[in-house]
């Protein structure tokens, strides 16, 4: 039962090869690969802490069988921004101070991310729905609501710094 | 980590067909967001299973005048991607609104929403009230049945082991009508429904001429209300009339006490939700 297969995943523009049986989760196989910037919560779809974006979809990686992502491509918090070139969303993170722990934010971000695209300019209901699949057990929420608008305005060109 | 399982996938729909076909025990895989808290919770004792994500032909939104067709592949960000099930199916589109959270509703697919066959499977009360039809395909061929016949009992359907469900498909509501939907849980966004309630009200001439109204989360089976859809039709709406509908809809529910509500209060909230929306979709076409 389960014979191992390779599959190959593009993450973050480079390609990975993955040996695993079929019984292996996206979020199980790459943090087995050391991206494990990749967080594990829940396991069940409710805490969004392993959100990735696959083929640029945000998907809760646990949820996702790693011979589903074969040929497709995936992109970490890592692949989002890192020091020195970082995301308007990262900023924003750091200077509302939306992260206490930070375990919680790179899903945070995958699905903040997913928001603004789809919709640029959120009301504050928006943003709680956008994020009502990622569960934070530090900040009560209100300065990553902050955070997102705050990088809606700046990708709007209306920030502060524009 | 998950138990052990074997996964074909398949990239063609006859390719899937011919994996299920002659083996009682093997499954379609689509979404997978049931399937592997499922494994995972040890609910779900299945281990040889046929991934449905490479049958890209399964994924689909069709119109072919006034019907309109889903693919069961579909994903509820399809659905909400589409400039036009918030008009061809109103009910539908707020139920994919307001299903799981963004990185769900990427991969939950409607097939996988009908088949799991839970009474708060979102999709299923705003199917009824469009009277949905469902394709159910083999390698010896092909029947439709109403959704309305396709549950049984509770997670129990018609659906046979060599079978896949293929599409979903209504025809779009006439005209002046109304078709609403709404979710009560713990919270707006992301929860287990603990009552849904879908209504589609069309009226012609100050009667209404079609009245549908289905339940989800409050009997082992989503299901219609038609003793209240019988009261309705062919008269003018009024608080009595609906205020007597939404009794027989909650007349017609058996739900029972979980960790996210008692029966008595799914009773009161069906009861009083079917007021709501049918109060609310009577104001909308007359
Ligand atoms: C965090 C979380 C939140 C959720 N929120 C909601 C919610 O708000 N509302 C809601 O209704 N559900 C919700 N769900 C449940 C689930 O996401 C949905 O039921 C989803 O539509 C299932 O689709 P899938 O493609 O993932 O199915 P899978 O898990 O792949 O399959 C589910 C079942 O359907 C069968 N199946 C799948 N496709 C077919 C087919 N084409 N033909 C025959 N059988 C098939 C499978 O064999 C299996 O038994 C949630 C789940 C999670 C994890
Ligand atoms: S670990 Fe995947 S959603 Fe919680
Ligand atoms: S910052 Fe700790 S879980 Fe969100």
């Amino acid at each position: 039962m389960s014979n191992e297969k390779v599959v190959t995943v593009t993450v973050n523009g480079s390609t990975v090869k993955l040996a695993t049986p079929a019984h292996r989760t996206l979020l199980e196989a790459l943090r087995h690969e050391g991206f494990v910037e990749i967080k594990c919560g829940c396991e069940k779809g409710d805490c969004g802490a392993c959100a990735v974006l696959l083929d640029g979809e945000p998907v809760d990686s646990c949820l996702t069988l790693a011979w589903h992502a074969d040929g497709r491509e995936v992109t970490t918090i890592k692949g989002i921004g890192q020091p020195g070139n970082a995301d308007p969303l990262q900023k924003a993170f750091i200077e509302t101070g939306a992260a206490q722990c930070g375990y919680c934010t790179p899903g945070m971000i995958i699905a903040a991310r997913s928001l603004l695209k789809d919709n640029p300019d959120p009301s504050l209901a928006d943003v709680k729905r956008g994020l009502s699949g990622n569960l934070c057990r530090c900040t009560g929420y209100t300065r990553i609501f902050e955070a997102v608008q705050l990088a809606a305005r700046e990708l709007r060109g209306e920030g502060e710094a524009a | 980590m998950l138990p052990p399982f074997d996964l074909s996938q398949p990239q063609s729909l006859a390719d899937a067909l011919q994996a299920l076909a002659g083996k009682g025990d093997t499954r379609p895989l689509a979404g997978a967001t049931n399937l592997v808290p499922d494994l995972r919770g040890k609910r779900e004792t299945c281990r040889d299973f046929v991934s449905l994500d490479g049958v890209n032909e399964l994924r689909y939104i069709k119109r072919d005048g006034d019907r309109v067709t889903l693919g069961a592949r579909t994903t509820m960000a399809d659905i909400l991607d589409d400039s036009g099930i918030r008009t061809d199916a109103p009910a539908l589109y707020a139920a994919a609104e307001i299903f799981a959270g963004r990185m769900v509703r990427t991969a939950a697919t409607i097939g996988g929403n009908v088949c799991c066959g839970s009474p708060s499977a979102d999709t299923v009360p705003a199917l009824l009230t469009v009277d949905a039809e469902v394709t159910l395909s083999s390698v010896s061929g092909q029947r439709t049945v109403a959704l309305d016949e396709f549950y049984i009992d509770y997670k129990k359907s018609v659906l046979r082991s060599d079978e896949l469900l293929t599409s979903v498909s209504w025809n779009v509501p006439p005209q002046n009508s109304a078709n609403l939907f709404y979710k009560l849980a713990r919270r707006k966004g992301d929860a287990i429904t603990v009552t849904g309630v879908a209504v589609m009200i069309a009226a012609e001439d100050g009667v209404c001429t079609r009245a549908r109204i289905a339940l989800g989360s409050v009997a082992p089976t989503v299901f219609r209300a038609s003793a209240a859809e019988d009261l309705l039709a062919g008269k003018a709406l009024d608080e009595a009339i609906i205020e007597q509908a939404a009794r027989a809809a909650a007349d017609q529910c058996a739900p029972i006490d979980d960790i996210r509500a008692s029966a008595d209060y799914r009773l009161q909230t069906a009861f009083s939700l079917t007021r709501r929306l049918l109060t609310q979709a009577w104001k909308q076409v007359s």
